[in-house]
C-alpha cells in the first residue's frame, strides 16, 4: 500500500512567501515574539546562508542588509495549511493531518486515475506549486519511510518498496526527530548519537539490538526500526471542514483602491485554485477589512464587511475581483486598511444545458457582473425586476434583484384587449387647479411650464384610501382628464391628495 | 533632316506556342477574385431580411411585418399618442415567449401597474431606472467620504442621458437579451438631440449580428438614418376619444370641442394611429402607411 507525504520545510517562511511571492528569491526570516524582545523563529535557505539561524534575536539581525524581515502570521499559515489540504485531498480521500507543514496521504488505487507513483508525486508537486507552495513530496510503501524521506530529500521522492534502508541511509539522525517538539529528550539522544560518532542513519541501524536496547532503552530500539524503514504505524484519516479563507496583515494601511485590488486579486487566485482543487465554485465572498481608526480589532467601529451573494456558483478570479472593486467603489471603507480578510462560500458548480431552439438567455456569470457596473452608474437599488405588492396603496412596488429564470418557450396569446399605459411622474407634479361646476376646469404647474391649459374633459372624482390604521394612512381622489396643451391634447391622471391638501399630476396616459 | 529616335528596333515577335501560353495566363490573372479591385455588383450579397418580432398588438405587426431582430426600430409620438402602450404591448408579448428584456428608462416613468395589466412577466424584464439621485462622488479615488459633492439639479437631464447612453453600452456588450428599450420620452427635446449619430451606429453595429431587437421610444425622431424602421404614432383624428357612461348606453363618442359630459364617465378607450415613416426593410419607396388600433383603459378592483 503506497503512501505519501507532503512536508513543507521553513513553514512560517513558506505562508510568507506564499501571500508574497517576489521575495521568494530574496533571504526571508520570519520573527516571532513581542518587541522588543523578538527573535528569529525560521528562515529560508538564503537566509541561512546568509548567517541567519534560528534564535537570533532582530538586534542582531538587522545588520544585514540582504535580509527581508516579517512577523509571523497565524493566519497566512492558517491559509497556507488550508491550501495545502486542498491540495492533498484533490488526490486522494485519506489525508491524514500530521502538522500544519506535514499530510500524509493514502495512494492506494489511485494510479489508474492518475498513472504511475511518480507521476502522482509530481503531479502533487506542481499542484501544490500552483497554490504558491514549495514543498517536498516522498512516496513510499510505509509512512514512517515516506515522512522520513520528506523531511529528509527535497522535492520529489520515490523510495521503492524494499529499498527503504537503502534510501534513507544517507539521511542525518536529526531527521528522526524533525516531527518532535525540542526537549531534553531529544537533545539528549542527539548528543548521545554524535559521542557515539552515529552521524548517518546507515550508522544508526548498524548498530546491535540487543547493545542499543541496553543503553537507550525501546526508544533506542524505535529510533533503529525507523532508520531503516520499518513501521507499522496506520494513516488515521482525517476531515477537516472546508474553509476558503485567505487573510493577509499589512506593514502599511492601504488607503487607495488600486494597491488594494492587487492584493485582492493575488488572494482570489488563491481562492480559487483552491476551490478548482475540490471541483467546487463560490455561492458568496465575504470580504473584512480591519480599518486603522478602531481602538482595537475588537472594536465595531475598525471592521468594515461586505458580502457579496453570487446568483450562481462561479469560479473566475477576475469576474470576483470586477465586483469587489464595484462594491468597493459603491460603498468605499472609509478608513485605511490594514487586515484583509477575504472568505469564499463553496458551492457545487451549476450543470446547465441550454435547448438549441430556446430564446437567447444572458450567461448568469456576465449578468451579475453588468448588473453590478450598472448600479455603479444609476445607483443600488435602481436596477432589477419590479414586484407589485399585495396592497392597495398607489405606486407600491419593491424592486428586487433581477435573476432571469430558466428560457422556456411558453405558448403565448395575445391579451384579448390592449391596455392603455399609464407614464408616472416620479415625483408627482404639483399643480394648481381651477374649480368650476365641481370639477377642474384649469390646471397649470410652476416648475413645468409646458402642463398648463383649458381642462376639455374630466371624468371623476374616484376615491380610494387605505392604511388609516397606520402612521402614513392616504386620502385621494383621481381625475382623469384631456387637458388642452400649446403642442396639443394629453390625458393626464390627476389626485387631489386629502390628506396633505395638494393637487398632482400623477402620469399621463400614453 | 528628320530626327529619328536611337532605337528604331521593334521588340521580336514570341513564337507562336508562347503567345499562347502569355494570352492563358493573362486571362489567368484577369478572372483571379484577388487581384480584381471592384468586385461586380452581380456577386454582391444580398443581406437576408431579418428575422421579425411581433410588437404584441396586431394592427401593427400587419403594417410592419413586426419589429426586425439585429435593428434599430424608433417609435415616436407626442404626449397621449399612445407610445407607452405599444411598448408595454411589445414587452409583453416578449416575455411572454420566454425572451427577457431590458427597459432603460431615462425619466423614470415606467409604471408596474399598467405593466403588469398587459401581461408583462417582470421576471423576465430588466427595469433600469436612470434618474438624479443623490450621488456622493469618491474625490480621486481614496476612501474618504470628505470629498463627496451632490450633483446640480440643472445637470440632471444631462446625467440622465449619460446614465442611459452607458447602461445600454453595457447591457448590448453583455449580451442574450432579446428586447432591449430605451425610453427616452420625458428627456427634453434639446437634450435628447445631443445624443450624437455615432452612439446610434455604434448601438446598431453590436446588435447587428445579435438577434436584439433595439427599440427606441421618443416625442420625436432622434436615431436619424441608423433606424431601420420608424413608427409615428398619434391619436386618432378621425375618431375621438370614446368615453362612456356608467350606466346605460356604450359606444358613443364626444369631439373635444363639445363639453359638459353627464356627471358619470370613465376614460373607456383611446384611439391611436400608427405611420410608418420610414422602413429599410422592404425594397419600395418609402410611403406613409397607417394603421388604426384601440387600447382599453384598465378597470381597478
Amino acid at each position: 500500500m503506497p503512501f505519501a507525504c507532503i512536508f513543507v520545510s521553513d513553514f512560517p517562511v513558506e505562508a510568507i512567501l506564499r501571500a508574497e511571492p517576489e521575495l521568494r528569491s530574496q533571504a526571508v526570516a520570519v520573527l516571532e515574539g513581542k518587541p522588543p524582545l523578538q527573535t528569529i523563529l525560521a528562515g529560508n535557505e538564503e537566509a541561512r546562508r546568509a548567517g541567519v539561524l534560528p534564535g537570533m534575536t532582530k538586534l542582531q539581525v538587522e545588520g544585514c542588509t540582504e535580509i527581508a524581515l516579517r512577523d509571523r502570521s497565524e493566519l497566512q499559515e492558517s491559509a497556507a495549511h488550508q491550501a495545502l489540504l486542498d491540495c492533498a485531498q484533490s488526490f486522494s480521500p485519506r489525508v491524514e493531518d500530521v502538522a500544519p507543514d506535514t499530510l500524509l496521504l493514502d495512494l492506494s488505487g489511485l494510479n489508474q486515475l492518475f498513472g504511475s507513483l511518480p507521476k502522482i508525486a509530481r503531479e502533487i508537486f506542481r499542484r501544490a506549486s500552483e497554490m504558491g507552495l514549495e514543498i517536498n513530496v516522498a512516496v513510499a510503501f510505509t509512512l514512517e519511510t515516506a515522512l522520513l524521506a520528506a523531511q529528509g530529500f527535497s522535492g520529489v521522492t520515490v523510495v521503492p518498496e524494499g529499498k527503504e534502508s537503502e534510501v534513507l541511509s544517507g539521511l542525518p539522525v536529526a531527521v528522526l526527530f524533525a516531527d518532535e517538539l525540542a526537549s531534553d529528550g531529544t537533545e539528549e539522544f542527539l548528543q548521545t548519537f554524535s559521542r557515539w560518532g552515529i552521524r548517518k542513519f546507515r550508522d544508526l541501524t548498524a548498530l546491535p539490538e540487543a547493545a542499543l536496547s541496553e543503553r537507550l532503552g525501546q526508544r533506542g530500539l524505535e529510533l533503529q526500526r525507523k532508520a531503516g524503514g520499518i513501521g507499522e504505524r496506520t494513516l488515521v484519516p482525517s476531515d477537516p471542514p472546508l474553509v476558503f479563507e485567505e487573510a493577509m496583515e499589512l506593514e502599511f494601511p492601504l488607503v487607495l483602491i488600486e494597491p488594494l485590488a492587487f492584493l485582492l486579486n493575488r488572494m482570489l487566485d488563491q481562492l480559487c485554485v483552491r476551490l478548482q482543487a475540490r471541483a467546487l465554485a463560490a455561492q458568496e465572498l465575504s470580504l473584512e477589512l480591519t480599518l486603522e481608526n478602531g481602538r482595537s480589532e475588537s472594536d465595531a467601529a475598525s471592521c468594515f464587511q461586505r458580502t457579496i451573494h453570487l446568483p450562481v456558483p462561479i469560479n473566475d478570479a477576475n469576474i470576483f475581483l470586477k465586483l469587489l472593486q464595484l462594491d468597493l467603489k459603491a460603498h468605499p471603507p472609509g478608513a485605511p486598511v490594514v487586515k484583509i480578510r477575504l472568505r469564499i462560500e463553496p458551492a457545487n458548480p451549476r450543470p446547465a444545458q441550454n435547448g438549441i431552439f430556446l430564446p437567447a438567455s444572458p450567461e448568469p456569470e456576465k449578468l451579475d457582473l453588468t448588473l453590478a457596473r450598472i448600479a455603479a452608474v444609476v445607483g443600488d437599488g435602481r436596477a432589477g425586476s419590479p414586484q407589485l405588492l399585495d396592497t392597495h396603496r398607489p405606486q407600491a412596488f419593491e424592486m428586487r434583484h433581477f435573476m432571469p429564470s430558466a428560457p422556456n418557450k411558453v405558448d403565448c396569446h395575445a391579451p384579448k384587449d390592449l391596455v392603455t399605459a399609464l407614464r408616472i411622474f416620479r415625483p408627482p407634479i404639483a399643480v394648481s387647479v381651477t374649480y368650476q361646476d365641481s370639477r377642474p376646469s384649469h390646471i397649470s404647474s410652476k416648475k413645468q411650464t409646458q402642463i398648463a391649459g383649458e381642462v376639455l374633459w374630466a371624468a371623476g372624482p374616484w376615491r380610494s384610501s387605505g392604511d388609516w390604521w397606520e402612521q402614513d394612512s392616504w386620502v385621494r381622489d383621481e381625475w382623469d382628464i384631456a387637458l388642452q396643451e400649446k403642442s396639443g391634447i394629453a390625458l393626464y391622471r390627476l389626485v387631489h391628495d386629502l390628506v396633505r391638501g395638494r393637487w398632482l399630476l400623477e402620469g399621463s396616459y400614453d | 533632316m528628320s530626327s529619328l529616335p536611337l532605337n528604331t528596333s521593334h521588340p521580336p515577335l514570341l513564337p507562336a506556342e508562347f503567345e499562347d501560353k502569355k494570352a492563358a495566363v493573362l486571362r489567368h490573372i484577369a478572372g483571379s477574385e484577388r487581384l480584381g479591385a471592384v468586385r461586380p455588383a452581380s456577386r454582391l450579397e444580398v443581406r437576408p431580411r431579418p428575422e421579425m418580432l411581433s410588437s404584441g398588438i396586431a394592427e401593427v405587426d400587419a403594417l410592419t411585418g413586426g419589429l426586425p431582430r439585429g435593428c434599430l426600430t424608433e417609435i415616436c409620438g407626442s404626449a397621449s399618442s399612445g407610445k407607452t402602450s405599444l411598448l408595454m404591448a411589445t414587452i409583453a408579448a416578449a416575455t411572454r415567449r420566454g425572451e427577457t428584456c431590458v427597459l432603460i428608462d431615462a425619466s423614470d416613468s415606467f409604471d408596474p401597474a399598467s405593466g403588469g395589466a398587459a401581461g408583462v412577466d417582470f421576471r423576465k424584464l430588466l427595469w433600469i431606472r436612470c434618474g438624479v439621485s443623490p450621488v456622493y462622488i469618491c474625490v480621486g479615488k481614496t476612501f474618504n467620504h470628505r470629498g463627496a459633492q451632490r450633483v446640480p439639479k440643472d445637470k440632471s437631464s444631462e446625467r440622465k442621458l449619460g446614465q442611459v447612453l452607458k447602461t445600454t453600452d453595457l447591457i448590448l456588450q453583455s449580451g442574450g437579451f432579446g428586447l432591449v428599450v430605451l425610453d427616452l420620452a420625458g428627456i427634453p427635446e434639446q437634450f435628447s438631440r445631443r445624443i450624437p449619430l455615432a452612439s446610434w451606429f455604434r448601438f446598431q453595429r453590436v446588435i447587428e449580428s445579435a438577434k436584439t431587437v433595439l427599440l427606441v421610444v421618443s416625442e420625436s425622431p432622434r436615431t436619424q438614418s441608423c433606424a431601420a424602421l420608424v413608427i409615428k404614432l398619434s391619436a386618432n383624428r378621425g375618431c375621438p376619444i370614446l368615453v362612456s357612461p356608467l350606466f346605460g348606453e356604450t359606444g358613443w363618442g364626444f369631439s373635444y370641442q363639445s363639453a359638459k359630459p353627464t356627471p358619470v364617465q370613465v376614460l373607456e378607450d383611446m384611439r391611436l394611429q400608427a405611420e410608418v415613416v420610414r422602413s429599410r426593410l422592404e425594397r419600395r419607396p418609402a410611403q406613409s402607411v397607417t394603421a388604426a388600433f384601440k387600447t382599453q383603459a384598465g378597470r381597478a378592483g
